[in-house]
Parts: C-alpha cells; sequence; structure tokens
C-alpha cells in the first residue's frame, strides 16, 4: 500500500570502515600535523601508561636510589652495575629517563582529571545559564567575569594555598595531586561555561527544543539529552587545547613549589629541581623534561587546533 | 545579436565521492530589455548559472564546457582581473537578503558614489548628483535625508530599493536577480518587481530573474527557461510556457502551485524525476479512536489574547519598555474546521499559535480549550493531556528536528514520554505512522540530515501525530519547502483533517495556500484581527481595506494552465 520515497542505500558497511570514510577521517588522512602530533601524543601517553614496564629504574623507591651515581651524564654506565643511564641522572642520582616517565603519568593525570572536572562543571554551569535565563544567568556569568578578572594561575595558587592551609600535615604529600587537580579545574571551568551558554543560546531557540516542551519534556532531558549533544563540538575543541594548557599549569605550580611533591615529581618539579644545576654544567636535568613537557603540550595544542578546523565548517 | 548568450554551458563540482554536475549543457540568450526568467526547484542549478555570469562560482566549482558571451565577447574563461572590470560594472546582481548585501557601517550615499567613482570615475558632485538621482528613481520618498542614512534605518523593501539602485549605479548591460523579493512580503514583492519591470524597459537592460516562485515568473517575465537537475526542460515566451506547457515536468510544477481562485479538492501527485511518494492516512484512521465533531461547538476559545515582549531591559519596572506583539485577539476555533491567521511578517500570527502551544506565556486573555481555561491548568495530569491533545509542525524543517537524535528516537519520544506504549510495541507504532507519512519505516534508523526539506516536514508530521492529538497548529509548514514539496505535505493536512477529524490551525502568510485549506480565515496586523471571515466571502468580497490591499497585492495566476485541476465539490 505505502511506496516509500528514495532512500539512501541502506548501512552495509562496518562501523569502523563507515568512520574511516567519514569526512572527519579524511581530513585526518590528509592533515599530517595532525597526524604526526597523534602520533607523538600516542607514543608519549603509551610510554607514560606503560611506565613501569619501560623504565629501567624505580624513582620512587629510595632504596633503588645511591647518591653516588649523582650529576652522572647521559650515556655514561651505573658507577656500580655498569648499566648506561640513557639521559644521565639528577643530584639524587635518580635516572632522568625513568623520572621522567613517572613523572609524565603525574602530569598527564593531572591534567586529564582536571580538564574533565572542569567540562563537568563548566556544560552543566553553562548550561543552566542558557537554558533557566534571569538571575541565574546573571549570577553564574558574573561568578565567570570575576573569575577571568584574576590570573588562573593566581586562582590555583589561591586555592592551593587555602586547602593546604586546611589539610593535616601527614596527608599533604598524598592530598597534594588532588588538591591540585581541584586548583587547576575551578580555574579553568570559565571558557568552557561560556562556550556552552553560547552555544546553547542558540540551539535553545530552535524549533527541535519547543518540539521537545510541547511534547511536555522536563527541563533537565531537553538540556541534557536535546541541547547538550548538540554543543559538543566546540567543547570537545577547548577540552583538547584545555589539555595542554592544564598541562602547563600543572608544571608551573609544580615549578613554583606549591604543585606535585618533591617524593613524586611531576614534569613541573622536575624542571624546578634541573633549573638549579642548570648554570653548574648538568644542563640534563633540565633540558630532557623541558623537551618532553614540549612536546607533549605543543602535539596536544596542535592536535585541538586540527581538531577545531576539522569540525567547524561542519556544525550543521 | 543577443545581449547576453550563453551556449552549452556545463559547471561542474568535483567531491571527493563524486563528479557532482551542476549545470548541464545550458543553453540560454537575453535581449536588451528583457526579463528572462529561470525557474526551477532546489537544487535545480539556476544559481550556479548566475554565479558563473558573474565569474563567482564557488570553489571547487568550474566550468566544465561552454561559452558566456556578453555583446558578442567571450567572459568565461576570463581571468580574475578583467571580471572584476566587468563585475558591477557591465553586470551587476541583486542578492535576496537586501539586510547582508549592504555594508551597514556605511550610509547609503557612501555606498553609492564608492561604486559609482570606482567604475565610472568623475568628481564627488558628480558622484553625489547621481546619487541622488538613483535613490529618486528607484522610488525612496525624501531622497536628501535617507542617501544619510544607514542601511538598518530603511525597511525590507526599502533597503531592496537601495539595493537595486546599487546594481543600476554604473549602467550595466545585464542585471541578475537572484531571487530579490523572496525575503520580503507580498505587499513590497510586488512593488519591487514592478519596479525592475519598469527598469528594464526604460534602460533597456536585460534582466535574468532566477526564482522559484512561478506567480513571480508569470507576472514579471518576458521569456522562461525551466531547470531541473541542471537541465533546461523548457523554454519559451512566458505567456506560452506558463500556459500550454508541453514538458511533463513543466506541466507538474504548474499543477502544483496554488491558485487564489480556484480551490482544489486535492492537489495533484506529482511525478516526475521518480519522487512519486504516497501516504496512507486512511490506514491510520483504522486505530484512531473517533471523536465525533460537533461543528457548533468551540474547540478553542480565544478571548482578549495579549502578549507583550520586552524591548528595553531595565532593573527597574519604569525603566522597561515592551512591544506589544498580540493586541486583544479574539476568535473561536470549531471543532473538525481548518481555521486559517494570514498576516505580513511581524503580524503576532505565530506569536498566537505559540502561545496556544504554550510555548509562550499568555500576558492577558484567556485560552479556553473545551471548556477548560488552559492557563488554569496547573497539576500535571491535566496538562500532559492537552499536551497530547495539542501538536505542532514547525515551518523550518531543517531546525525543527534534533540533528543528534536518530528518527525513530525522534518520533518515539512523544510515545515514551507520556507512556502510551511499551516495549516492542513503542517500535511498531513508530513503524507503523512512518509509512503513513509515506516514509517507509527503514527511515527510523537514519538521521535527519539525510533526508531532503520535504521528507524531513512528513518525519515532523509522524512527530506530531505520535500521540493521537485531536488538535494541530501548523506554522507555516510549507513555506520553506518547493512547490511541488508543498502540494505534497499540504495534501496530507488535508486528508489528516478528513479522515482523522482533526482541527487545524494553519498559519500562513501565503494567501493562495490558505485559500486552498482553510475553511475561515482572520486577517492580522500589527498584533491586531482585522477581519475574520469564510475564507470564500474573504476572497470574494473583503470588508476591510487591509485585507482587500492583501488580495489586490495576490501574484495574478490566471495565466497558468489548469490542466490536472480538480475542483473542490
Amino acid at each position: 500500500m505505502t511506496d516509500t520515497i528514495e532512500t539512501p542505500s541502506a548501512p552495509t558497511k562496518s562501523r569502523f570502515s563507515k568512520f574511516w570514510d567519514s569526512d572527519f577521517a579524511w581530513s585526518f588522512r590528509h592533515s599530517p600535523v595532525a597526524m604526526i602530533a597523534s602520533l607523538v601524543v600516542l607514543i608519549l601517553v603509551l610510554s607514560a601508561i606503560f611506565a613501569p614496564l619501560i623504565a629501567p629504574y624505580n624513582p620512587f623507591d629510595p632504596a633503588s636510589l645511591n647518591l653516588m651515581n649523582g650529576f652522572t651524564p647521559p650515556g655514561t654506565p651505573n658507577a656500580f652495575t655498569q648499566d648506561t643511564f640513557l639521559l644521565g641522572t639528577d643530584d639524587q642520582g635518580r635516572d632522568v629517563f625513568s623520572t621522567i616517565l613517572y613523572g609524565m603519568r603525574i602530569s598527564l593525570f593531572v591534567g586529564v582529571s582536571a580538564v574533565l572536572l572542569a567540562m563537568i562543571i563548566g556544560i552543566v554551569l553553562g548550561l543552566a545559564a542558557a537554558y533557566f535565563g534571569g538571575w541565574i544567568e546573571t549570577l553564574i556569568m558574573r561568578v565567570a567575569d570575576v573569575q577571568l578578572t584574576f590570573p588562573a594561575i593566581l586562582v590555583a595558587m589561591l586555592i592551593f594555598g587555602i586547602a593546604k592551609g586546611v589539610t593535616p600535615p601527614e596527608y599533604r604529600n598524598e592530598m597534594a595531586i588532588y588538591v591540585l587537580i581541584i586548583a587547576i579545574a575551578l580555574s579553568d571551568w570559565v571558557q568552557f561555561a561560556r562556550v556552552v551558554r553560547g552555544a546553547a543560546l542558540v540551539e535553545k531557540n530552535k524549533e527541535y527544543v519547543q518540539a521537545a516542551r510541547l511534547i511536555g519534556r522536563g527541563s533537565f532531558p531537553i538540556m541534557f539529552r536535546h541541547i547538550l549533544p548538540n554543543v559538543l563540538s566546540p567543547v570537545l575543541v577547548i577540552a583538547t587545547i584545555s589539555l595542554a594548557l592544564a598541562i602547563i599549569a600543572e608544571a608551573t605550580l609544580s615549578f613554583l613549589g606549591v604543585g606535585a611533591p618533591p617524593t613524586q615529581p611531576s614534569l613541573g618539579t622536575l624542571i624546578r629541581i634541573g633549573q638549579g644545576f642548570l648554570f653548574s654544567g648538568e644542563w640534563w636535568i633540565l633540558f630532557f623534561p623541558a623537551c618532553t613537557l614540549l612536546a607533549l603540550a605543543l602535539s596536544v595544542n596542535l592536535l585541538g587546533d586540527w581538531l577545531r578546523d576539522a569540525l567547524n565548517p561542519k556544525l550543521r | 545579436m543577443s545581449l547576453l548568450t550563453i551556449n552549452d554551458l556545463t559547471v561542474e563540482f568535483p567531491t571527493r565521492r563524486q563528479l557532482f554536475t551542476a549545470v548541464d549543457h545550458v543553453d540560454l540568450s537575453v535581449e536588451p530589455g528583457e526579463i528572462h526568467g529561470l525557474v526551477g526547484e532546489s537544487g535545480a542549478g539556476k544559481s550556479t548559472i548566475g554565479a558563473a555570469i558573474m565569474g563567482l562560482l564557488d570553489r571547487p566549482g568550474r566550468i566544465a564546457s561552454g561559452t558566456i558571451r556578453l555583446s558578442g565577447d567571450q567572459i568565461s574563461g576570463l581571468d580574475a582581473d578583467a571580471m572584476r572590470g566587468l563585475r558591477g560594472k557591465k553586470i551587476s546582481m541583486i542578492f535576496q537578503d537586501p539586510l547582508t548585501s549592504l555594508n551597514p557601517l556605511f550610509t547609503v550615499r557612501e555606498q553609492l558614489t564608492e561604486t559609482i567613482q570606482a567604475h565610472l570615475g568623475g568628481t564627488d558632485a558628480e558622484a553625489n548628483q547621481r546619487a541622488r538621482d538613483l535613490i529618486d528613481r528607484v522610488g525612496i520618498p525624501d531622497p536628501d535625508t535617507r542617501l544619510d542614512q544607514y542601511p538598518h534605518q530603511f525597511s525590507g523593501g526599502m533597503r531592496q530599493r537601495v539595493v537595486i539602485a546599487l546594481a543600476l549605479c554604473t549602467e550595466p548591460d545585464v542585471i541578475i536577480a537572484d531571487e530579490p523579493t523572496t525575503a520580503l512580503d507580498v505587499s513590497v514583492q510586488a512593488q519591487i518587481l514592478d519596479l525592475i519591470k519598469e527598469l528594464a524597459q526604460e534602460r533597456q537592460v536585460g534582466v535574468i530573474l532566477i526564482t522559484h516562485d512561478m506567480g513571480v515568473i508569470a507576472d514579471t517575465t518576458d521569456k522562461v527557461t525551466v531547470m531541473y537537475a541542471g537541465k533546461v526542460v523548457e523554454t519559451g515566451p512566458t505567456s506560452q510556457v506558463m500556459g500550454q506547457p508541453s514538458h511533463e515536468y513543466t506541466k507538474s510544477l504548474i499543477a502544483a502551485v496554488p491558485r487564489p481562485t480556484l480551490k482544489l479538492h486535492r492537489f495533484p501527485q506529482i511525478s516526475y524525476g521518480g519522487r512519486e511518494t504516497r501516504f496512507a492516512i486512511e490506514d491510520m484512521a483504522r486505530h484512531w479512536p473517533k471523536v465525533d465533531n460537533d461543528a457548533s461547538k468551540p474547540v478553542f476559545e480565544i478571548r482578549n489574547l495579549t502578549k507583550k515582549f520586552l524591548q528595553r531591559k531595565g532593573l527597574l519596572p519604569w525603566d522597561r519598555t515592551y512591544f506589544t506583539a498580540v493586541d486583544d485577539v479574539s476568535f473561536d476555533i470549531r471543532a473538525g474546521e481548518v481555521f486559517g491567521v494570514v498576516g505580513e511578517s511581524g503580524s503576532g500570527k505565530s506569536t498566537v499559535a505559540r502561545m496556544i502551544a504554550g510555548l509562550y506565556p499568555v500576558d492577558g486573555g484567556t485560552i479556553t480549550f473545551n471548556g477548560q481555561v488552559v492557563s488554569d491548568l496547573t497539576n500535571k495530569a491535566a496538562l500532559d493531556a492537552y499536551r497530547k491533545n495539542i501538536q505542532m509542525i514547525f515551518q523550518d524543517p531543517y531546525s525543527s528536528l534534533n540533528p543528534r537524535m536518530r528518527v525513530d528516537d525522534i518520533v518515539a519520544e512523544p510515545i515514551r514520554h507520556h507512556k502510551l506504549m511499551e516495549g516492542a510495541d513503542v517500535k511498531r507504532r513508530v513503524d507503523e505512522l512512518l509509512d503513513q507519512v509515506g516514509l517507509g519505516h527503514e527511515a527510523g534508523l537514519k538521521y535527519p540530515h539525510e533526508f531532503s526539506g520535504g521528507q524531513r516536514q512528513r518525519i515532523s508530521i509522524a512527530r506530531a501525530l505520535a500521540t493521537q492529538p485531536r488538535f494541530l497548529i501548523c506554522d507555516e509548514p510549507t513555506s520553506a519547502l518547493d512547490v511541488s514539496i508543498q502540494a505534497q505535505i499540504l495534501n496530507i493536512l488535508k486528508d489528516l483533517q478528513e479522515h482523522l477529524g482533526l482541527t487545524l490551525l494553519f498559519i500562513s502568510h501565503d494567501l493562495p495556500v490558505v485559500r486552498q485549506m482553510c475553511d475561515r480565515v482572520a486577517v492580522m496586523k500589527q498584533g491586531k484581527v482585522v477581519e475574520l471571515q469564510e475564507t470564500n466571502e474573504l476572497f470574494a468580497n473583503p470588508q476591510t481595506e487591509y485585507a482587500s490591499e492583501l488580495l489586490r497585492l495576490m501574484p495574478k495566476l490566471d495565466d497558468l494552465s489548469t490542466d490536472g485541476l480538480e475542483a473542490e465539490a
């Protein structure tokens, strides 16, 4: 009885080949920068995850350290076992290569967690501001404006300082990482909230949202089921670029001595330790962690730039 | 020798997957003083021809074969510098949207004199004089003051007159007008078309008028070329093509145009290019709870309805200013009828619809549904019952469906929300609905962007029918669609009213469409209902000045062929 209108051929291809054939994957395959950047990120992330398997030493285990190995230049053998220290050692005889691998774990963990936390806070507050409007919007966005007038690093240091004051000293070292995450997240949620609010204001006035209201859907299903999926593309771009910034923020805080403790050094802590010896000739203690930080932040940033270009023209 | 000759033109857009031929071996010629209409549905390639003439094809588009000649000189394939000398001087263009084709930061005088001096040279005084003459010629009153105003100080129609003056200021040989009146109200559209007609005669300019509107073609053009999928299907003098179309496609296109004078039973089914579609509203009627419509009883009683929008915010109440969008509107909608609301943009017709749908709160007056005042419905059960009965079909098929949701989820949402069914029944119901609106149930597995405008509007209809409502609000449901698709959608709506006994509130700015659809019509102007009449009565003897003015400005479609049309009994 019913004829069908001409429809595009049914999906017969597998999920992967469909993705591989999509415009998004095509733009990735045609961007050398994106491919190199993601390769670098992949190598760095994998080596951080598998650090215990790759690293020749465990830098967090004081028993494996020997002060006699201190300040060994790169490529020089261990005074006792004749193993080569690939990137040399620091003042306490820790293998720089192993410390970088373990340090990157902390840097990445802090960066990713902080961005996720900032993203959740920003999305919820931004959606609420756009959807409810009125005094809720005014309150959220004015708080955001006020926070933007302080440099992010200052806000993070303030939060870190307060947290340090209220936690008992015996927990300080364990708590430090988590306080760091919260501090960076709270200094970074504003841009998520602003972007989400802007995009949601546009989506909110589209007719599909009115259709959902007409059905009788409540505020939360409309915000999270209808509006949120349509504002995720710009959020994804910001999240990638924020990740690079969060890693650098963590490194900056650790460099200033308010971040990861010296017993669990992150990349920033290593750079802080290394800068003390830079002018006395032991350049490798600073140089290699700094290069790793640079490579990590730069490639994540380049990936974010590419993502922005790839997603933007296709915001249907 | 013709002014503009296009010979065997082919324009291709190579894409990643395939070579898309937008214009396929097209021949066309324009004489001085002639208005040549280029008509076709979206995607027919008509605007691409305009862009090819101007040398403004978007990359990666390219002219694959053929030539374009202006007064005998070939202009296709010229380099960018040579083309820039022609553009705006020999050939100029009038765009659809007068708001974006003028620079908001310059006064009208600055924009005109800059163009004049760039192409013709001359002193400031000469350019100023010329600008003043042109503004006067295109019918803008008080040219001396208006010249020094900015574009935002002009109304839409006046702005389009400025754009025309700008197109004329370098004495071009050819003007390409791409949908010049689509963004304008009917009353303004007629004036702008008259102006273009006069100027073409007076200055012996050749005009290519690109449009999808058969009424514009019939009223304005001397010759017409009908395009379908990049090819010319028919060309000839307008009266001949419109009166005795020879090609099947032209016939089907003309048959789909709503007539102001003839109320059809149904639009004839368009059957060209494999787009035959049926829908099965009769099937739906079998499972639809029958409700007898008592035509004497109103479904809705609207009394003194008022809506004010905040125009300027202020902390203190007396600092705020309001704009009255709907002003003391009262009418009844009877059970089982199609009630039309017509008016120009800004008349408040959509606001009324949205208040009835409950999307806007009511600022004054009452809406009564089957004896129950809607604003008194505060408990959730009563509100849900109301919402199940009232559904809406929106204007823009591109924004009324959530792009991130699958079609079956979109149609199932109202069923799941109101808990009308559970589990596998929901899927069965959704499949049925998609079959009945003529999409086929496979459509459920896809996302909205995989469908055309008309298909999306069918998804919208399926969603609106999912709760088996008694009352449908249609807010300009076809104004974004091509004429053949419009005919299909209007047929579906007529079936819904006839077979299911639904009551329809039909909002439109298009009088011929209203004539086809509605039993009674309210005419709105600046937030007020100025006339409320039986449709036939309104079209035969309008009582108010405004309504008769609107009717007078309607395109006359008497020349169009009436083959295959079946009037309503």
